[in-house]
């Protein structure tokens, strides 16, 4: 038998029919839905006279437009308030698990799937939204689509699909102190440049991967796409199945067994169609400070005056236009206006411990505002457990409830034109926050440590 | 889906790489529950500077009024999964996209509306770049048949397309009709996981 990746494994696990030139149907056996991308879906479903094939192999979500404080515009309030309602009514309809605004499991989809239990090794997930990848931190081929596969899924539970190249990326060498995932995850995009994965799936490999738990697993996970990558994968382990055993299945007071028969891992040997090791034995704090992720460098340089790999010298120079920075200039000391804690990058509980952790007894700049966003309601309460909205809420910062909040600032929460942000999400392009925004991506260390000195800061000083 | 096989377009030459889908659409348009009213969420923030410093933003150029084939660098769509960037460009109207690469969802959507995504190799689209900038707006013939995009005075060059998604586009069959003539084997399919999943739970118990 053929040595074969983890990849070709789930692959080959879910082809419907194989068809000429390689386009394949592949069952989906999971699909999460939110209230941005789904409406279109299920108008399309209605004028076709179409039902949901499987409404139990769909769990809904309101993350993007929700409000992280005040009140839930109602549906003749704003667009927004359609758009929750829309995705209510259409759930409702067809029989969908809906965590809505009040529901207790409810968040950002991508915490709040995997949190509940609902992505398992070995599945193929699909949701109308890029960062899908976060959820192949548990060895499922997770990948994001438009609003007419989303259709396309709810109406056959499946999709045409051409398989994905392989790309292993192996992280070698060991986390100094103030190193986080997110650091790692900005510097796999950095080395791979913006358009340096296209067309494959990334595979991370290697002993540093493997240690580390399954939160970090999605952080760096979540990055994928922002190399161009269709998706990201790890292969499960002891610790992904520790992780999964905690997990409540909904509406059941027990867990799921493991299916051990899907635990699909690389086999030794197999053949990756392309190869790259990320080195991380001098890895710093990373700071992105461009228009697009991969315009990253260590806390301690200065920005460059050239380029980065794959990055063109014209998009360069706009980028530093737009973001009001010169090269030489160092990076520690740039002063900011807001930080961001959230998104499905970087908030669950192990990323506000980090934060709360450099925060704690320490107040924010006068000059900065602070936004702290939970993952999801799961991860609010566990922080209000354990005190950490009073490390937030006595060092200055604002402690909201859950969504995606500022990281695409569709609900209210952005950046005023001109503003500076150290945000712990995932993209930085050009109005991504509010229009004229500008956007340094960093870990929670990093973006704590910023917003005690009100510049960006290196958070090894604090640590 | 409408048939298409020969498109003959005049190019708007973007030229720019790594164009996102934010930049395609910000997100404060991504607020409606329908697919249509995007004519204006395109490149809104490119559009909205322009103006403001009284230049005119490329597509808007009178020049390139009724072109319908837009000319980019590399990876273009990169960024969010949101097809609103498929609809707006669509609505413009724009029904070919020449570029070096494409984001990958982006493409997906792209071929999923009836919008052609060509990839260029680096020679042609070197030629192709360089001609558009010089001469107001060069008509391009492009055919999906033989898989060839023609401008005076050059032969025909070949690119490279999805042949699930050529077929589909050159028949006008819709994809999602595909997959419902695939009903018999999507029922197989998941007979067959049912019944290996029973079988895992009795050798369990």
């Amino acid at each position: 038998m053929t040595p074969r990746t983890l990849v070709e494994k789930i692959w080959s696990d879910h082809v419907v029919t194989i068809e000429n030139g390689g386009t394949d149907v592949l069952y989906i056996d999971l699909q999460l839905i939110h209230e941005v991308t789904s409406p279109q879906a299920f108008a399309f479903l209605r004028d076709r006279g179409l039902r949901v094939r499987r409404p139990e192999r769909t769990f809904a979500t309101v993350d993007h437009v929700i409000p992280t404080q005040g009140a839930i515009p109602a549906r003749t309030d704003s667009p927004q308030g359609e758009m929750i309602a829309a995705l209510q009514a259409n759930a409702t309809k067809a029989g969908i698990s809906l965590w809505g605004t009040q529901h207790p499991n409810r968040g950002i989809v991508h915490v709040t799937a995997p949190e509940q239990g609902l992505v398992r090794p070995g599945m193929t997930v699909v949701c109308g939204d890029s960062h899908t990848s976060t959820l192949g931190a548990f060895g499922a081929l997770a990948f994001g689509i438009g609003s007419s596969e989303v259709a396309h899924v709810l109406a056959t539970q499946t999709l045409t699909a051409r398989r994905p190249k392989t790309l292993e990326v192996r992280i070698s060498g060991a986390f100094s102190l103030g190193v986080t995932a997110k650091d790692i995850a900005l510097e796999v995009v950095r080395a791979l440049g913006t358009n340096g994965a296209i067309g494959h799936a990334i595979e991370y490999t290697g002993p540093v991967v493997q240690a580390l738990d399954m939160e970090a697993r999605m952080t760096i996970c979540n990055m994928a796409v922002e190399a161009g990558a269709r998706t990201g994968v790890i292969g499960p382990d002891e610790e992904t199945v520790r992780y999964l055993e905690e997990r409540p299945r909904p509406g059941e007071s027990e867990t799921a067994p493991i299916d051990h028969a899907k635990l699909f891992a690389t086999d030794a040997g197999a053949r990756f169609d392309a190869s790259a090791t990320v080195p991380i034995h001098q890895l710093e704090p990373m700071v992105s400070y461009g228009t697009t992720p991969a315009m990253a460098a260590p806390i301690t340089a200065e920005i460059p005056g050239a380029p980065g790999p794959a990055i063109g010298r014209t998009l360069y120079l706009n980028a530093l236009d737009y973001m009001g920075l010169k090269p030489g200039t160092p990076l520690q000391g740039l002063p900011i206006d807001v930080v961001f804690i959230g998104s499905c990058t970087n908030a669950r509980i192990s990323d506000l411990r980090a934060a709360a952790n450099i925060l704690q007894g320490q107040k924010i700049h006068p000059g900065v505002r602070m936004l702290v966003v939970p993952g999801s309601e799961a991860v609010r309460a566990q922080a209000e457990t354990e005190g950490l909205h009073e490390i937030f809420g006595r060092a200055g910062a604002e402690w909201r409830r859950p969504g995606c909040s500022m990281c695409i600032a569709m609900n209210g929460d952005r950046l005023q034109p001109g503003e500076y942000a150290v945000s712990t999400s995932n993209r930085n392009f050009e109005g991504r926050q509010g229009p004229g925004g500008r956007t340094f991506l960093a870990s929670p260390l990093t973006a704590a440590a910023s917003a005690i000195n009100g510049h960006l800061s290196d958070p090894r000083d604090h640590l | 889906m409408t048939r298409q096989s020969i498109l003959k377009c005049r190019v708007i030459p973007l030229l720019w790489d790594d164009v996102d889908t934010d930049q395609i659409v910000p997100a404060r348009f991504l607020t409606t529950t329908t697919r249509q009213g995007l004519k204006n969420a395109l490149f809104a923030e490119h559009r909205a500077r322009a103006r403001a410093s009284g230049t005119t933003f490329i597509i808007d150029d009178p020049e390139h009024h009724g072109a319908t084939a837009l000319l980019a660098g590399r990876n273009f769509g990169c960024g969010s999964s949101r097809e609103h960037a498929v609809w707006a460009l669509a609505q413009h109207p724009i029904r070919v996209i020449l570029a070096r690469s494409f984001g990958e969802i982006f493409r997906i959507n792209a071929l999923k509306n009836g919008l052609l995504p060509i990839e260029l190799d680096e020679a042609t689209h070197a030629t192709l770049s360089q001609e558009t900038q010089c001469k107001a707006s060069t008509g391009i013939h492009v055919d999906l048949e033989m898989m060839t995009v023609t401008w005076p005075p050059h032969p025909p060059v070949s690119f490279r397309f999805d042949p699930f998604y050529r077929h589909c586009l050159i028949e006008g069959r819709d994809v999602l009709d595909h997959l419902i003539s695939k009903t018999i084997e999507i029922d197989a399919y998941e007979k067959k996981r049912l019944s290996e999943q029973n079988a895992d739970s009795k050798e369990l118990t």
